[in-house]
This record gives C-alpha cells, structure tokens and sequence, in this order.
C-alpha cells in the first residue's frame, strides 16, 4: 500500500499542472476565435463582433453557450460510435501535445527526453480524428474531406520531420528544454531561414488552414469533414482545430524562435528583456506566428488540390532534403556537431 | 512496483482485446481501427519498458504513416464482411499453422529452449539507460556495429519504392499537366494582341 501512497502526491500534482495548462490554453482558444475576427475585420475594413461586451470581447464565450444549447443531430447512415468519437479525438490530441511544452525553464509538466518526437507522434495521430469523421458521416462531402485531408496531412509530415532532423542536427538531442537553451546565442530562425519559412508554411498545410483548408473547402464541399456535425461535435472539433493552430505555432516558435528566450537579449536592452517572464514572451511569439496564419486567411486564396501536392512533394521535399544535407555538412566542417551522450 | 505491475497487466489486456477485436470486427474499417488502437497500446508497453524512442517510432511509422494509407485503402473498397468470411474455411489450416508455427518459436525463444544464444560481443558495449537516452544508445549501435545492415535496409526499401513507382507508373497519358516556369515565362506581348476593329467587319 505505501506504494500506492508514493504514487499518489505526484499524481495530484500532475493532474493540478494539467489544469493549469488545459484552462489557458481552452481560453486562449476562445480568444483566438475573437483574435481571428477582429484580425480579419481590421483587414477588410468592418467592426468585427462589437456588441457583446465591452469591444465584443464576450462575443467567444456566447458562441459557446449557443452551441452547448444545440440539438445534436446523428445522421440515420452514420456509424455513430466513431460519427461521435471523432471529433473529441480532435479535440483530446490537440490538448494532450501541450504535455511535454516548456513554458519557461522550470515550468514544464512533463520534461522527456523524447518531447520532439512525442510531439511529431501527436500531430501525425491528428488525421485520424478528420478521416474518421469523414468516414463515419457517411456523406459524400465529408468522406472527400476526409480523404483530402488525409492524404495532405501525410504529405506536409515528411517535410516537416525533415525540418525537425536539421533542427535535431543543431541541437543534439530531442529533449525541448534542450532545444530552446541551444538558441541562447542566435535563434535558429536565422541559421536555418528557409526551414523557418518551409516549416510556417507546412504546419498552415498540416493545420488545414489557409491556403491549404481544402479539406473544407466550403466552396466545393460545403464543409468538408464536418459537413454533418451539429452542437457541441461540431465545437469539439472547431476547439480542436484552433487548440491545434496554438499548439503547432508553440513548437514553430520552440524550434525557430527560441520558445520562453526573450529576443533583444544583448546590450542596453537585456536587463529590460529579462524582466519579462518567460511564459510571456512565448505568448507574444505564438501571437505573432498567430497573426500570420490570419493574415494568410485574409488574404490568400486557396489552392488547388494538385498545385498543393506539387508544392509538398516537389518544392518542400527536395528543399527540406537538400537543407538537411547542407546543415549536416556544414556542422560536420566546422566542427559545430553538438557533443552529447556518448 | 504494484502500480507499474497493474498499469502493464492493463495495457496487456488492452492490446490482446483490440488484437482479437481486429479478426473479429464485423466492418473492416472498425478493425483498421483496432489494429490502431493496438499499435498505439504497445507503445504505451515500450514506454513502461522505458524504451520511449522505440514508442514514438512505432506510433509515427506505424500509427501515423502505414495505418492511415490502410485506413485510406479500406475505406476505398467498400469490402463487406461477408466477402471476406467467404475463403474462412479454406484458409484456416494454412493460417492456424502458420500461427502455430509462430507460437512455437515464441515459445522457444521465450524459454530459451535449447542451447543458450551465443549473443555477439558488441565492440561497443551498450550502456545503462540511467547514463544515456534511448535514442543515443540506438544511434550508438546502429550506427557503428550494424551501419552495414542499416544501410542494406535502405536499399531495400529504396528498391521496394522504386518498384512501387514502375507499378503504377503511367508513361504516355494524355493528361494535361500544369507546367509552372511555362506559365511564368509567359509574356503579354506573345499572347495578347489589340486590334483595331472597324464596325460590321470583324477579323
């Protein structure tokens, strides 16, 4: 029994980090719904949600409630189990990535040696919530959704694990801490420039969103693989799929941008800069890469399906290939190989 | 060791439920999603191993990459159940012994059955995990005692691609592909022209 009891204060606390992690993020999700739609208003000249609260800012949390207060709807040729278990798939990998997080240098719940690779692994899992719905809807539009997305959420992953391995070579190991305390003197978003922009540009592909949102291209296929989902199905999956932008531009930021660092670390400003806390300065930098993705929606029309699959195989592939070589020549010349293990 | 022991006896069970459920599953694409399911629950046993690097392996390759193209292959067919219970009878013999004969060999290695396994001297002795990762420690052995094999592995799954592609390869079509330096190469002046077009005649 004191065994279990061992056990049990480590629990508790792991399960309050868990809070402590799920309630922001699911704010932050809120929010960037808000965030989104005043972005995108500014852009194209008209107010936004103004009217719920003070600028609107209660306009996310009353969306929520109305679609807690729908009916929810299985469609009679649905298989319902998976119909139903897909989109809190969604939803639970999108919040089961931000584990292994570092939000500044103490502050991770669970600080393993594989991080990078666990948060490859989640993402890659993601196409099953979509492809499952698309099935299950047993729908026309949504199984071409379902099939779209699949096969491009396959395609962007090989560029992006490549892009991983060049940052993997830099650092020397996949542990996330690491990662971020190996961009101490320059971010790698200056060594490894394009990877920086080939990567943006995959998890945009990976994320489904603009230019890449064929999955529910809502011009082809009404609403893609959620074209049956009703109530709160349907805000699963929209939780999921915001949760996951906020997740994806986290490990863009720890990979490229030097995650909880504080940038202008050098001369007069560096004891302004430090003064910030660390978790701050990485929502400033998710903010930022934030904005870009709804820069993008506002401004880039999508692609077609083969131009998309060009650019992944033919453009992305052979740059990320050819870039990893290069980095892993260059280290080897200098001498800059990171000296771990053994 | 009671919780480590439990959460194992779990996960065991877990996976050997999904495996059954994967030959039992009356629609395919519910056994696609067993056999899933059962991927993923034997990371969850090598992460108890403390082998993460070979857990996050098995759920990227298998779970990530092979699976969906099963899924998606499935999914395609539109297989019903009854067509593929139709060969049962025939094919059981050849599967049962095919299973027995893995079993056995299980079995064998399992319980050592036999002469002990002369195992190798590594030229490079792997160390105890408390001092490197897992992904190290690989790295270590892969890349110096078994680089040979390693690389021989490559070229047959480089060999098994290219193969792939010839398969499906469709030289001659008649599609039309978009070619993009084409398109951007393209001036004004070579594909447009301003006429002046006097009233009631044409060009």
């Amino acid at each position: 029994m004191a065994d279990i009891i061992t056990y049990l204060w480590p629990l508790i606390w792991i399960l309050l980090g868990v809070v402590a992690i799920i309630v922001p993020v699911l704010l932050g999700v809120a929010y960037l719904t808000y965030y989104e739609r005043k972005v995108m208003s500014a852009m194209q000249r008209r107010q936004g949600p103004a009217l719920v609260g003070p600028f609107g800012l209660l306009q996310p949390i009353a969306d929520g409630l109305k679609l807690l207060g729908k009916e929810w709807i299985i469609p009679s040729g649905a298989n319902p189990v998976v119909f139903i278990f897909a989109p809190f798939l969604t939803f639970f990998l999108s919040l089961v990535a931000w584990a292994v997080i570092p939000f500044s240098a103490k502050l991770v719940l669970a600080d393993i040696n594989v991080g990078l690779l666990y948060l490859y692994a989640i993402s890659s899992l993601g196409v099953y919530g979509l492809i499952m719905s698309g099935w299950a809807s047993n729908s026309r539009y949504a199984f071409l959704g379902g099939l779209r997305s699949a096969a491009q959420m396959v395609s962007y992953e090989v560029s992006m694990g490549l892009i991983m391995v060049s940052v993997l070579l830099c650092v020397g190991s996949f542990n996330l801490s690491k990662i971020i305390d190996a961009q101490r003197t320059v971010w790698f978003a200056v060594p490894l420039f394009p990877m920086f922009i080939t990567y943006f540009i995959s998890i945009l592909a990976e994320t489904n969103r603009h230019p890449f949102d064929l999955p529910e291209g809502e011009s082809e296929i009404v609403a893609g693989f959620f074209t049956e989902y009703s109530s709160m199905n349907f805000a699963c999956f929209m939780l999921g799929e915001y949760a996951n932008m906020i997740m994806m531009s986290g490990v863009a930021c720890i990979l490229f941008l030097g995650g909880w660092l504080p940038p202008f670390n050098f001369w007069i400003f560096a004891p302004y800069v430090q003064m910030v806390p660390g978790p701050i300065w990485f929502g400033i930098k998710i903010a930022a890469l934030l904005f870009v993705f709804i820069w993008a929606r506002a401004t880039l029309p999508r692609y077609r399906y083969d131009q998309l699959m060009r650019l992944g195989w033919k453009v992305f592939l052979p740059l990320t290939l050819f870039w990893l070589i290069l980095t892993a020549s260059v280290l080897e010349i200098f001498g800059w190989l990171p000296k771990t293990g053994l | 060791m009671i919780v480590e022991s439990l959460v194992f006896y779990m996960l065991a069970a877990v996976l050997l439920a999904s495996a059954v459920m994967v030959i039992s599953a009356r629609n395919p694409v519910h056994s696609v999603l067993f056999l899933i399911f059962a991927f993923f629950v034997a990371a969850g046993l090598f992460v108890l191993l403390g082998a993460e690097f070979l857990a996050m392996t098995l759920v990227i390759v298998y779970v990530g990459a092979v699976a969906v193209l099963f899924m998606f292959v499935v999914m395609m067919l539109d297989v019903t159940a009854a067509e593929l219970r139709r060969g049962v009878s025939r094919y059981l013999p050849l599967g049962a012994m095919i299973g027995l004969a893995l079993l056995a060999e299980l079995v064998m290695v399992m319980s050592r059955w036999g002469k002990p396994v002369a195992l190798a001297k590594p030229d490079s002795p792997i160390p105890p995990v408390d001092q490197v990762t897992n992904a190290h420690a690989i790295g270590h052995v892969l890349y110096t005692q078994y680089v040979y094999l390693f690389q021989a592995a490559g070229v047959v799954l480089l060999i098994a691609m290219i193969g792939a592609i010839v398969l499906t390869l469709r030289g001659h079509s008649s599609t039309r592909r978009q070619n993009i330096s084409d398109q951007v190469n393209r001036k004004t002046e070579d594909v447009v022209a301003l006429r002046q077009v006097k009233t009631g005649e044409g060009i």
